[in-house]
């Protein structure tokens, strides 16, 4: 047990720092701090996010445990949690890339032919190409294996025709990855196909979609006779569900960066709004639930260090990662109402310029039920620590080893 | 950077679950239940053999001299069986005050025999906010209960008052002198007994380095110990309820397969996943008196008491009517969750020490803590 740094870590440390120092978009730094990217101070934060990744991939600090050759910077996994604690608010700046770099890059490295990786993972780590994921259906997201979008062979191509939903990004995105039907015939599990496709293909409809918190960074994606070669399947057809998996194996090892709980804002809002009793964090009726989150905070955060640690001494990171983001979605709900009732009246003004802290807590309670559904539902969550972890056994499932296309629901 | 025990502690572990379990694990604890014991002295004397008692104390003041990594994994191995032995009075709290306060002359009187096990030591204080007793410069005068293991221990560190100070400061008492009148008294977990005691005249000196904060100081230290037994405690009623379900039929069905008792022990492992990692962050403040024990302490005593009650009564809860007779074990871990969420005082002070330490804190706090 030690939490303070090798000599190495410590020269790794210093060296991302003294390059931090000189290149980091400092000016955002206050912005970043105080409201993250939806802070009114980031006036174009699409711009800052691609110009400062492309600064960090040219200096060699972009996906730094992908391999040199493909634009990381092969580094420990212990090296990636010191970088992303000394990027510290700027790694906010990564929003646009999560899915690309968490998910679509490890499973092209995983997949990908020698040539397509040296073509493709540059420029995804330098975000020029952006990325994203094309699995959830109108009628598949917990249940994924349930999707519909048929993909058929035809020569060195593949047909592909349906509907996919909820796809971040897909309107700021060169490439995606998509998980199709190849095998109708065959159960549901069994008969699907990884690819990775160019979003500029003909047939690719992408509609924005309005989201409860209005904005608008998921879509509907339309797939009419889209072809793909068969150069870019990503392992064998069939092998879908698999190949799946192995993405979100490499979400999990994406844990190191931590999940925002809202604890951090919440800390400095108390202690800067004042109550009866001062500022608000030595308000006595605050203190208990103040103490909840913060245990729930710190606990969350040494336990994806105690991952890390189980990482480089060889372990596969396993299911029980999954509590970063139980734990996190909750928080942030209930954080951002619990400020909001202690702002009382003024707590339903979301006006930047007029709202409380200008108005971060209410953008974070409009967009905590998102996080509480995307990439796993809690309840999906709770079910894959129930039975994978704990060995409990798993929900009946009644579609389970039955032909697809003998199903019930399917059109 | 390593976040987790080394190989050598590993092996501690087993070493010392293995020797619990020669001494029938919980069925330990459920013999002093049972015939009104104090505590399970075979057991007591085992462990002293092995020199386990004495972890965290010095080779040259009797100890073993491994250190507090390795006492917070004998604390876990502890708190997984309820073991009904004398160490929260006589080693985290007793052994720690002498070590933090007491003069080199006190330290080896005292310390061979706590570490050896042959001597019983406890510590009385009334919480974390103050004392009922008085130092006249001679003699103690005063009240507290309840005192844990009060009727067995040979000596007590009393926290006490006197001209010279504005805070409690400890003071060393023979209990088997004059002056000293003691009972025990029934309390939430008879497997850990506790006395009442009342001081009328007991002759006493002074812990030599005692000052204002030896109190506070020594919780913080006493708080990490106790957040290991307390995960030890939780996950195995964690695991309990885990079999349970996977035993028990309803509905033709195992009940570990409904949701609803699927969910309850996700959030059961949660709970204790959290207060494991904030517990092993204090762990090494505590081993390396790093600056934000404070904070960690608090954080880890808080979070480990949240997850030993929320475990033990969804164990109860997972077992149905079974798991409120007095003949299964559950109900032994629901009393000792209770027992030690509230060995160090008001979850309340723990909660402000925690927000005052915060390390991301801006503004500084009216309240000291
Ligand atoms: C902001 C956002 C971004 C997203 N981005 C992407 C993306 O980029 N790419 C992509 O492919 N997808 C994306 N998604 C989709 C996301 O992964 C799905 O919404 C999610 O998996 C849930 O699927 P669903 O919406 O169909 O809900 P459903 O699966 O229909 O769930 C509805 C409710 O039923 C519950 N439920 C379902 N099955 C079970 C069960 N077995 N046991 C208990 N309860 C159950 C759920 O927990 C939920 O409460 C995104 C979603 C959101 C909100």
């Amino acid at each position: 047990m030690n939490f303070d740094d090798t000599p190495e870590e410590a020269a790794f440390r210093k060296q991302a720092r003294q390059w931090l120092d000189a290149n980091a978009p400092w000016p955002l730094e206050a912005a970043l701090r105080e409201g993250g990217l939806s802070s009114p101070g980031l006036t174009d934060a699409f711009a800052a996010a691609k110009a400062w990744q492309k600064k960090k991939a040219e200096a060699g600090w972009a996906c730094l445990n992908w391999p040199r050759e493909y634009g990381g910077r092969g580094s420990t996994p212990m090296e990636r949690v010191i970088w992303s604690q000394e990027e510290g608010p700027f790694a906010a700046l990564s929003w646009l890339f999560t899915i690309g770099h968490g998910m679509c890059g490890p499973t092209m490295i995983a997949y990908a032919s020698e040539q397509q990786k040296r073509r493709y993972l540059p420029a995804l780590a330098s975000g020029e190409e952006i990325w994203c994921q094309l699995f959830s259906e109108p009628a598949a997201g917990s249940d994924l294996a349930g999707l519909r979008t048929r993909a058929q062979r035809h020569g060195d191509d593949w047909i592909v025709n349906g509907q996919k939903v909820w796809t971040s990004g897909a309107h700021l995105s060169q490439f995606g990855i998509i998980l199709v039907r190849t095998d109708p015939s065959v159960p549901k599990h069994q008969g699907l196909t990884m690819f990775f496709l160019d979003m500029r293909s003909p047939g690719i409809v992408i509609k924005p979609i309005r989201q409860a918190n209005g904005r608008s960074e998921f879509n509907e994606v339309f797939l009419s006779d889209v072809r793909i070669p068969d150069a870019q399947r990503l392992g064998a057809p069939g092998q879908g569900w698999q190949v799946s998996l192995t993405t979100l194996m490499n979400e999990r090892l994406s844990i190191g960066s931590g999940m925002a709980t809202g604890f951090e804002p919440l800390i400095d809002y108390c202690c800067s709004a004042r109550g009866p009793h001062g500022a608000l964090i030595d308000d006595p009726a605050l203190r208990s639930r103040l103490a909840d989150w913060a245990i729930r905070s710190l606990g969350l955060k040494y336990t994806a260090m105690r991952a890390i640690s189980a990482l480089s001494r060889g372990a596969t990171p396993g299911p029980e990662n999954s509590i970063g983001k139980l734990v996190a979605g909750s928080m942030q709900q209930e954080i951002a109402s619990f400020v909001l009732d202690l702002q009382g009246e003024s707590g339903i003004v979301t006006d930047p310029a007029q709202a409380p802290a200008d108005g971060r807590f209410q953008a974070m309670l409009l967009r905590a039920p998102a996080t509480r559904v995307e990439g796993g539902t809690d309840e999906i969550l709770r079910n894959i620590i129930a039975e994978r972890v704990l060995g409990l056994p798993a929900d009946i499932r009644v579609d389970k080893d039955v032909p697809f296309n003998a199903l019930d629901s399917p059109a | 950077m390593d976040f987790d025990f080394s190989e050598e502690q590993m092996q501690l572990r087993q070493a010392v679950r293995k020797l619990l379990g020669h001494h029938g694990d919980v069925q330990a604890a459920r013999r002093v239940l049972e015939c009104g014991g104090d505590y399970d002295a075979q057991l007591w004397r085992a462990m002293s053999g092995m020199g386990l008692p004495g972890a965290a104390i010095a080779a040259d003041h009797g100890g073993s001299g491994l250190g507090y990594l390795e006492l917070c994994v004998i604390a876990e191995e502890l708190g997984r069986s309820l073991a009904p032995v004398p160490m929260l009075s006589s080693i985290y709290l007793a052994a720690e005050i002498i070590k933090l306060a007491g003069s080199s002359t006190q330290k080896m009187a005292w310390l061979p025999a706590l570490a050896a096990g042959t001597k019983i030591g406890t510590v009385a204080f009334a919480g974390a906010s103050g004392a009922a007793m008085h130092f006249d410069g001679r003699v103690l005068r005063g009240a507290y209960f309840p005192v844990a293991d009060g009727a067995i221990a040979d000596f007590a560190i009393v926290f006490a008052r006197s001209a010279d100070c504005n805070r409690p400061r400890p003071f060393l008492v023979d209990l088997q002198g004059a002056g000293v009148r003691r009972a025990r008294i029934e309390t939430i977990d008879p497997t850990r007994p506790h006395a009442r005691l009342e001081l009328d005249g007991a002759a006493a000196e002074p812990l030599a380095q005692g000052n204002d904060d030896s109190l506070a100081c020594l919780l913080d230290r006493v708080a990490v110990m106790l957040a290991f037994e307390q995960i030890g405690g939780a996950e195995r009623a964690l695991t309990m309820a885990r079999d349970y379900a996977l035993e028990r039929v309803a509905f033709g069905r195992k009940i570990g397969s409904f949701q609803a008792v699927k969910h309850l022990l996700a959030d059961m492992f949660v709970s204790v996943a959290l207060a494991r990692g904030n517990a092993f962050y204090a762990a090494w403040a505590l081993d390396r008196d790093a600056a934000d024990l404070p904070c960690a302490a608090a954080g880890a005593h808080v979070s480990a008491s949240k997850a030993f009650r929320h475990c033990a009564s969804n164990n109860i809860q997972v077992h149905g009517g079974t798991g409120f007779t007095w003949e299964f074990d559950c109900h032994l871990f629901y009393r000792r969750a209770q027992l030690l969420a509230l060995a160090l005082g008001q979850p309340a002070y723990w909660e402000a020490r925690l927000l005052r330490h915060l390390p991301n804190r801006t503004a500084p706090s009216v309240a000291a803590v």
